[in-house]
């Protein structure tokens, strides 16, 4: 065969020579998105400073990233969006009156700390947003919890501050909850809109699940971390949540409240400390809305969607483990060796 | 009715509509053909010819060594003008017998016997031997083994594979559309052979007109059942079509045989068909030049061991100056260094993606651990797993992940998100560690 003509330059490489369009980078700006309209809500909840606590967080975070990756010499990842999201989760975290430092201290901790030192992105053992926010609030427990009363009122010189509604549960029961938000319709339309006291992005539910359904429906995520977290979770306060008898507690006033629906969507379900395994997630679920109602109901703080996703971070490689898929035709030779 | 399938799976863009419509034609007669003597999984063939013989078309010019093996018959009628080693499309050096065209067309011989049902057997599995027809899907393992089941394994169905679940691909589409009667006639064929009454041909259902075609062909045939399966990525792996057609699932590192089936391409129960009937060898087979990339489209029926420059030349050419060509599809395809690379009984495609189009390897990120890949796995593996401990160079702990069930479909790379080269992660730990 003579020398082949070389008109043509070809490329070479290993198959699959096709691949689907979606990235890291467009899956972490979606959940982004997917936040924004809790955010917003909270800046029309908390006002002009809360806007600026969230903004610093996400600064930080990106900054943190940034540093961090140029010190130690790594291809900076700032531009996958997941700084920014970590970011803006922990700002969604915080009380609404926090002074600047705090943010600034938080997103270090989620970013440097939490993320990077383990080796950065998909390495992290724990929800970088969730460690950034339990190690201000252990640090800085009296900052950390006080908590502004909402007003729709753009400028607020003179903010009250006032109890969220988990800790008028846990401090002084059903009855002052009720004395304050007047009847049950009200306080569960209150706690629906996001019109009571909390961490700046968690009041809001509709909003909260307006973006949560995006993320269904994208596939981002799936439904079974939040629907055995929130079940989990309303059964204990339906059954165990009631004071003096059993079956007397409201599961709705647990699941609005509190951080549940922000954690049970947007943080239980971070793909790098969550179990892959999809059955295996049902009972990552379970844990957590199992501690959180442990905490809430038995422990010494009012609100535990936090440690129990971080508590249950831990047991995501071993749930992976344990919930190891079948490989395709694994079953049926088993029964035939028992025979 | 919910249509056949299996767990899992990818819906990639199947992107038929480049080829689907253009009729099987026949290519110019090349002026010399290279036909390597390993065209098949097993033993290599014994060179019968000399340089300087003259052949005719259909002429032995290599005879298989052992039993997994099939014979090479020469695809013209001309001289044989060398001997040597060249590079099939995966690289690999082979001893190749190439032969100047004389364009006579001068057959061995060929003879009509319209009563090739009346042979026995065993008769018709040695047609099917002399023929050299071996899996024209890409794996291009020998027939006859396939219908030589041990009596420990006995086989009580034979599946036709239509689903042709390659994006881009049409071959057996075409086929199916303008030869029906002919893949139904290969599946009796095989079920005679087989002594089996339960034949199925699966097709995916992004093919209703060849549903219906193969349907009519087979509507005389009580125990034939043509099945419309999803339309999913990879619908046409033996396993998963199996498991969608006949609900038994080939257990880990098992053959089709050990659940008592037999799979066949629509190909090959073609190729099958005309060896029975006609006696003729495989030495042609359709061959889809297709993507983006080639100026004209087109499903033809290509002499073995014609040249991939030959058919990028019938099809017009490339539209752009550099481009990736891909034997066989996009998922499981390989992509060539060299178009001086003859076409074989397993190339079910030529696919030329435009430079622009290319995917860069390069650059892939962490994984994030979406869980993307262990859903979409059609064998129940962990991709992820696999790939992270294959990047560390944790090569024996990928065993825990059952590496070696990896048939390397290319699904996890498809979807993930971080642009991982999985499966060559798992191609890498395959390759350091033994089974």
């Amino acid at each position: 065969m003579a020398e082949a003509k070389k008109e043509h330059q070809l490329i070479v490489s290993v198959s699959p020579h096709i691949k689907s369009e979606e990235t890291t980078s467009r899956i972490m700006w979606s959940v982004t998105a997917s936040l924004l309209p809790a955010t917003i809500m909270g800046a029309y909840f908390f006002g002009p400073r809360a806007i600026f606590t969230v903004a610093i967080s996400i600064i930080t975070a990106v900054l943190s990233e940034y540093i961090f990756q140029k010190v130690i010499n790594k291809k900076t990842t700032v531009s996958d969006g997941s700084a920014v999201l970590t970011g803006l989760l922990l700002g969604m975290n915080l009380p609404p009156s926090v002074p600047f430092y705090i943010p600034i201290i938080g997103s270090f901790v989620a970013i440097v700390i939490t993320k990077q030192l383990f080796g950065g992105l998909g390495f992290n053992v724990f929800n970088p947003a969730l460690i950034g926010r339990a190690f201000l609030l252990i640090s800085f427990p009296k900052l950390m919890t006080i908590w502004r009363e909402p007003t729709a009122a753009f400028v607020q010189l003179d903010a009250k501050t006032t109890a969220t509604p988990l800790g008028i549960l846990k401090e002084e029961g059903v009855a002052k909850l009720m004395e304050v938000f007047g009847d049950k319709i009200n306080l569960y339309t209150q706690l629906f809109v996001g019109h009571r006291a909390g961490s700046i992005g968690e009041t809001s539910a509709i909003a909260l699940l307006i973006g949560a359904v995006f993320l269904l429906y994208r596939g981002y995520i799936s439904w079974h971390i939040p629907v055995s977290f929130l079940s989990t979770a309303a059964i204990i306060a339906w059954i165990f949540g009631g004071k003096g008898a059993l079956f007397a507690g409201d599961p709705v006033v647990h699941l609005l409240s509190g951080g549940m629906l922000l954690g049970a969507f947007f943080m239980a379900t971070d793909y790098v400390t969550c179990p892959s395994v999809k059955k295996g997630q049902i009972l990552f679920g379970i844990g957590c809305g199992f501690l959180t109602m442990l905490i809430r109901l038995k422990g010494g703080y009012p609100e535990g969607v936090m440690f129990a996703i971080l508590i249950m971070n831990c047991f995501s490689p071993l749930i992976d483990r344990g919930f190891k898929t079948k490989v395709f035709g694994a079953i049926k030779q088993t029964k035939e060796i028992k025979k | 009715m919910a249509l056949a399938t299996f767990k899992g799976g990818i819906h990639p863009p199947d992107k038929k509509e480049l080829s689907k419509d253009k009729n099987i034609s026949p290519t110019k007669p090349p002026k010399r053909v290279v036909i390597p003597l390993v065209q098949h999984i097993g033993a290599p063939c014994k060179l019968s010819v000399n340089v300087g013989q003259v052949v005719k078309k259909g002429e032995v010019i290599g005879t298989p060594e052992g039993f997994v093996s099939a014979p090479v018959h020469s695809s013209v009628s001309g001289k044989v003008i060398a001997i040597g080693d060249f590079p099939l499309a995966t690289g690999r050096m082979v001893t190749s017998v190439v032969i100047e065209n004389d364009g006579r067309e001068e057959w061995t011989s060929l003879k009509d016997n319209p009563d090739y049902m009346k042979l026995s057997p065993d008769e018709l599995k040695a047609k099917v031997k002399d023929a050299g027809i071996v899996g024209m899907g890409g794996a291009a393992f020998p027939a006859h083994v396939k219908l030589s089941p041990p009596k420990e394994k006995p086989v009580d169905v034979v599946i036709l594979n239509g689903a042709e679940c390659e994006p881009y691909l049409t071959a057996d589409y075409r086929l199916m559309i303008e030869r029906p009667h002919d893949v139904v006639e290969g599946l009796k064929i095989l079920m005679k052979i087989l002594g089996v009454n339960k034949g199925f041909i699966g097709i995916e259902n992004n093919k209703p007109d060849a549903v219906e075609a193969v349907k009519k062909a087979a509507s005389g045939e009580p125990n034939i059942q043509v099945c419309a399966l999803e339309v999913k990525y990879p619908q046409g792996a033996e396993k998963m079509l199996i498991k969608a057609i006949a609900g038994r699932e080939v257990p880990p590192r098992g053959l089709p045989m050990d659940v008592g089936v037999v799979v066949q391409n629509i190909g090959t129960a073609v190729a099958i068909y005309e060896a029975a009937r006609y006696g003729k060898p495989l030495i042609e087979r359709v061959v889809t030049v297709t993507g983006e990339g080639v100026k004209e489209p087109k499903n033809l029926m290509v002499k073995i061991g014609t040249l991939v420059s030959d058919l990028i030349e019938e099809c017009g050419g490339f539209k752009s100056e550099t481009a990736k060509v891909i034997s066989g599809g996009p998922m499981m395809g390989f992509a060539m260094y060299s178009l001086d690379v003859p076409v074989t009984k397993g190339t079910s495609g030529i696919l030329v993606i435009p430079e622009d189009d290319v995917i860069h390897a390069e650059g892939f990120g962490p994984c994030i651990r979406c869980g993307r890949c262990i859903d979409i796995c059609p064998m129940g593996l962990m991709p992820s797993m696999l790939s992270v401990l294959s990047e560390k160079g944790f090569y024996e702990e990928t065993k825990d992940y059952n590496l070696f069930d990896c048939f390397e479909c290319g699904s996890c790379t498809y979807v993930c998100p971080s642009k991982r080269p999985i499966v060559q992660f798992i191609r890498l730990a395959k390759s350091l560690v033994k089974p």
